[in-house]
């Protein structure tokens, strides 16, 4: 799973079936020090995040494991929102 | 499997309920010669590593298969906590 910081949504009026009434972001995957990393991302959101919020995306087939995603076309999903990093080093 | 060095933990109340009471861990992966290697990522814990330790992970769908029935939503998950390695 990655760290990322949500940036902003996604309208789609047409979409795949299985898509409809989904929330989809556009999400920045980051560091768990808060420095933006990689490439933007558009990930489905499982628990009402929100712009500006820190959250947790899982990739990949994994993705369709988030609740409510079964046999979904999705390859990332927001499954968390981030209340704290703790990080020690590195 | 790669292996990684447990660097930090995340705290996330609000999350999918498969992963409620589940660790996830910071990791940063590490080369052959224990030097840091690629991007720091979050996974899931199944062993009991903490922070500090080095440990292995597995990548994608397998991740959650230590906790099957439940699929728990993650592509990431420490599998092994490891004591030491050689390069023969």
């Amino acid at each position: 799973m990655i760290l990322a910081r949500i940036v902003g949504t996604v309208v789609a009026t047409r979409k795949d079936p299985k898509l409809v009434s989904t929330k989809l972001l556009v999400a920045r995957p980051m560091d768990p020090h808060g420095k933006p990393e990689g490439t933007y991302l558009v990930a489905v959101d499982t628990v009402h995040a929100g712009v500006g919020e820190t959250v947790l995306i899982v990739s990949g087939s994994s993705a369709r494991m988030a609740a409510g995603m079964k046999d979904c076309p999705v390859d990332a999903a927001i499954v968390g929102i981030v209340d704290a990093v703790d990080v020690v080093a590195g | 499997m790669q292996l990684a060095r447990v660097i930090g933990d995340i705290v996330a109340s609000h999350k999918d309920e498969n992963l409620s009471s589940l660790k996830l861990l910071v990791l940063q992966p590490l080369a052959a010669d224990g030097s840091d290697t690629g991007r720091t990522l979050v996974a899931v814990d199944a062993i009991g590593a903490g922070v500090g330790e080095t440990v292995f992970f597995v990548r994608g769908k397998e991740a959650s298969f230590p906790f099957f029935p439940t699929e728990v939503p993650t592509d990431a998950g420490v599998v092994g906590i490891v004591d030491h390695w050689d390069l023969g």
